[in-house]
Parts: structure tokens; C-alpha cells; sequence
């Protein structure tokens, strides 16, 4: 298994070096043009909210195995003011307005969302989405 | 998802072999089944990039590479229908949640309309949206007191609702009919001016009706004046009162005036969204009120209610801004 990639995201050009090393990893595990896509965005999602909130922090991509079954792994890691309500940020009706911008998307793009913050000490989300054939 | 890829290749090529109306038809309607099976945009592109792979082998690259690029384009787009879909099924939620609601609101407020016999009384209230801001609650004992309390909570919807939950529960604690309506209106106010949010008032036009002696006392709190028609003088008069809205000032005194109901008299209580003639400036919506019930007074109460809605309704286009209630005690 390969090495994990890391991308610290600081500028918007560095969102667009994110999605490309995940997209290359994406392929390389072996997922189809359209998981590809959605993997990137939720890349691209994930790292525009490192710059919207936190304003600087970074994103790890890594090859993933579990009883037999790949997948990829996206870790977003800040140091921001980090979230009091976990759950409203994946509410539909929430992130359009405020905080949350494009978490429940990033929600529906994967297949495992998990999210640790603590106000004033930051967030850490990881996404997994496994490769499953069909 | 295999099927599925394998029955648009088939549509796909047939129509790409003879160009038929059938086949777009067909297209159409599997495009149903996608959606049922929730296959998003982006997959369909995805299907159908892969179908034209298989049946042109000599694609060139250029427009395969436009279709990545449309599925990744398409992919927010296909987040879009889902979070549509999310909030269509939470949207029924809530209007489940509504329905239930205005059931207990109905049971809640439930109020039977009094029939004596020496006056006859109508009564018709309609809400806007579901739930209603309007309230009409009655007395009578079967005694010598009848009385009514035509309750209007300045907002609409869940929060009037919510608020006029309380109205009712004040007026039932008075129990008898016998009290005065300026009495009345004071514990109310007070109860009000404690429980409810301070962006909150309810206007209350109360009116006590004594059967032996035909008297009819009446008290007003910041309520759309009550209109009593003379059938002597053949006139209307306007009960005004400057009793101050509900729940505004603990302290608050209302007063409380007489006056004789003769046969042929009649006294018309109402909302303010009956006479709230928005946009139409050029109407006078009392004037139209009085018009309506003299032109009407031969009918019952109920009947005239019914009449002054319906023609109301109509000269708002059927399109009423308010919660309505009109009740008509008449003798």
C-alpha cells in the first residue's frame, strides 16, 4: 500500500492540487470515472472549507483495506474555531446558510463520514468511501 | 446497475440505427425507472458514455474526454436532486406533524354555537393556513347569560395557534357566564401580559347577553369595532371602545357599555381580517358589510355569516389575506 499524501491547504490553487492527487489515487485504487468525480469533489469540498473557516490546514489521502474490501480514506485536519453542533452541519437546511457549507454533500459523495471538533481547537473529518464492484 | 447499462446500450444504438420517435419514447420512459432505481445524473452520463464505448470503437478521445468532463460538472447536480429529495421527504414531515396539529388545535377549540330561544346567534370562522388565529368561544349556561368572546391574535399560523391555546384556557377558568366583560377582560389581560412573548397581543371583543332583560354589555380590547344595527332607526352604529390590546400593560382598565337589543336589531362581531381590504383601497369594507347584512336580514344568523364570506371571498378574488370570523347575534 502506498504512502499517505498530504496537501497542505493554505491558498485556493492548493484545493486544486488536492483534487488532482485524489483523483490519481482514486484511479490507481481502481474506481470508475464517476466515483473518480465524486471522490475529487469531495476533495474539493472538504478543502474549501479548510480555507472558508479555518483558513489553513490539511488534507490526507490514503489507500484504505478492511476485511478484504478497498477504499480511500480523505482526512481533513485544522486548527480553526472548530463547530458546536456536529450534527446541524450535516442538516440540508443548515449548511446553505451558515457554517456546515457542503458537508451533507460531502455525506452523500462517501460511504463513512466521521467528525471530531472542539471549539477554539479545530476539526478533523475523515471520509471513507469503499470500491465496490458491481 | 449492470441491467440497467445494458438496456440503454439497446434503446441507445436502436435509436442511433434508424432514428425513431419509438425509441426516444422508450428512452423516456427507462429514464422513469433510472430515477425510481435513484441513479443520478452524473451515472447517466457515465452509462451512456460507456454504451457509445462499446458500440463505436473508434471514438476519438476528444469526446470521451467531454464527457469526463460533463460528469464532473453533473456531479453538484446530482447532489442538488438529493438534497431536494431530503427536503421533500422533511417536508412532509412537517406537514404531518401540521395535520396533527390542527386536528388538536379543532378538538381544542371546539365550541358548540348556543341556541336559546329569544335570540339567534351565527357563527362562521375560517383560517387562512391550517392552523387558526381567530377564536370564537361561547357561554351558556341555560341560564339567564349567554355570552361570546370573538378572540383575534395578532399573527398567524403555528405561533397564534399556540398563543390562542392560552386564550381559551383563560376564558374557561371565568366558567360562568354571568361575569362582566370588562371583569373578564382584565384577568385575561393579565393572564396574557404574564405568559406570552412580548411581540405577542390578542384583541378580544367580549359581549355578554342577558336573556330576562334583553341586554346586551359589551367590552373591547384593541378589537375591530362590533356594529349593531338599529331595525328602529334602520341604522348602523359602531360599538368603539379604547380598551387597549391584550398582554401590553398589566394594569390595563377596559370598560364596558349597555345598550337594549329590540326585534329587528342585530349585532355583527368580526376580526379584523373581515374588513382588511388590502390592496383595494377603493372599497370601504364596512359600508360593504353593512350593505351585505341589510341586504340580508331576513335571513338567519348563520345564513347571514355565510352570505357576508362568500361575497367577501368574492370581491377578494377568492384569495382571503387574513384568518375570517364574523358571529352575528341577532334578534
Amino acid at each position: 500500500m502506498r504512502e499517505a499524501r498530504v496537501v497542505e491547504i493554505v491558498t485556493e490553487l492548493d484545493i486544486v492540487t488536492a483534487r488532482k492527487l485524489g483523483r490519481d489515487e482514486a484511479k490507481e485504487i481502481g474506481f470508475n470515472d464517476v466515483d473518480q468525480s465524486r471522490i475529487t469533489t469531495a476533495i474539493g469540498e472538504l478543502a474549501k472549507n479548510i480555507l472558508l473557516y479555518a483558513h489553513a490546514g490539511k488534507i490526507v489521502i490514503e489507500e484504505v483495506e478492511e476485511n478484504g474490501l478497498k477504499g480511500i480514506a480523505i482526512s481533513s485536519i485544522d486548527k480553526g474555531q472548530g463547530m458546536k453542533d456536529v450534527h446541524k452541519v450535516l442538516e440540508d437546511d443548515y449548511s446553505s446558510t451558515s457554517a456546515g457549507a457542503g458537508l451533507p454533500a460531502v455525506k452523500r459523495l462517501v460511504d463513512l463520514i466521521e467528525i471530531e471538533s472542539r471549539v477554539g481547537q479545530g476539526t478533523t473529518i475523515k471520509v471513507v468511501k469503499w470500491l465496490v464492484r458491481v | 446497475m449492470e441491467q440497467i447499462r445494458k438496456q440503454y446500450k439497446k434503446i441507445l444504438s436502436d435509436y442511433i440505427g434508424n432514428q425513431n420517435e419509438s425509441d426516444l419514447y422508450i428512452g423516456q420512459n427507462f429514464i422513469k425507472r433510472m430515477i425510481q432505481k435513484n441513479v443520478t445524473p452524473e451515472e447517466v452520463i457515465s452509462i451512456h458514455k460507456q454504451a457509445l464505448e462499446e458500440v463505436y470503437d473508434d471514438l476519438p478521445d476528444s469526446v470521451l474526454h467531454g464527457y469526463d468532463f460533463l460528469i464532473e460538472v453533473m456531479v453538484h447536480f446530482g447532489l442538488k436532486v438529493q438534497e431536494h429529495q431530503s427536503l421533500l421527504a422533511k417536508q412532509e414531515e412537517l406537514r404531518i406533524e401540521m395535520e396533527i396539529a390542527t386536528k388538536i388545535q379543532n378538538l381544542l377549540l371546539e365550541n358548540e354555537i348556543p341556541k336559546p330561544r329569544s335570540v339567534d346567534i351565527g357563527m362562521i370562522s375560517v383560517p387562512l393556513r391550517k392552523m387558526n388565529g381567530d377564536y370564537v368561544h361561547f357561554m351558556h349556561d341555560d341560564e339567564r347569560f349567554l355570552s361570546v368572546a370573538v378572540t383575534d391574535v395578532v399573527g398567524k399560523g403555528v405561533p397564534a395557534a399556540l398563543c390562542m391555546s392560552m386564550v381559551k384556557y383563560g376564558l374557561d377558568t371565568l366558567e360562568y357566564a354571568n361575569s362582566n366583560p370588562s371583569y373578564v377582560l382584565e384577568v385575561l389581560n393579565r393572564t396574557i401580559e404574564k405568559s406570552i412573548d412580548d411581540s405577542m397581543f390578542v384583541s378580544l371583543c367580549y359581549v355578554r347577553y342577558d336573556l330576562s332583560t334583553n341586554v346586551l354589555t359589551w367590552s373591547s380590547a384593541g378589537h375591530e369595532p362590533s356594529l349593531y344595527y338599529d331595525g328602529e332607526s334602520e341604522s348602523f352604529y359602531d360599538l368603539e371602545s379604547k380598551g387597549l390590546l391584550l398582554g401590553i400593560l398589566p394594569e390595563a382598565k377596559y370598560t364596558q357599555q349597555d345598550l337594549d337589543l329590540k326585534n329587528g336589531d342585530f349585532v355583527i362581531l368580526m376580526t379584523d381580517g373581515v374588513t382588511d381590504f388590502r390592496n383595494k383601497e377603493e372599497f370601504d369594507s364596512r359600508e360593504i358589510i353593512k350593505e351585505l347584512a341589510l341586504a340580508n336580514r331576513h335571513l338567519t344568523a348563520q345564513e347571514m355569516c355565510e352570505v357576508i364570506y362568500s361575497e367577501l371571498q368574492k370581491l377578494h378574488d377568492f384569495k382571503l389575506e387574513d384568518d375570517f370570523t364574523v358571529v352575528i347575534i341577532k334578534k
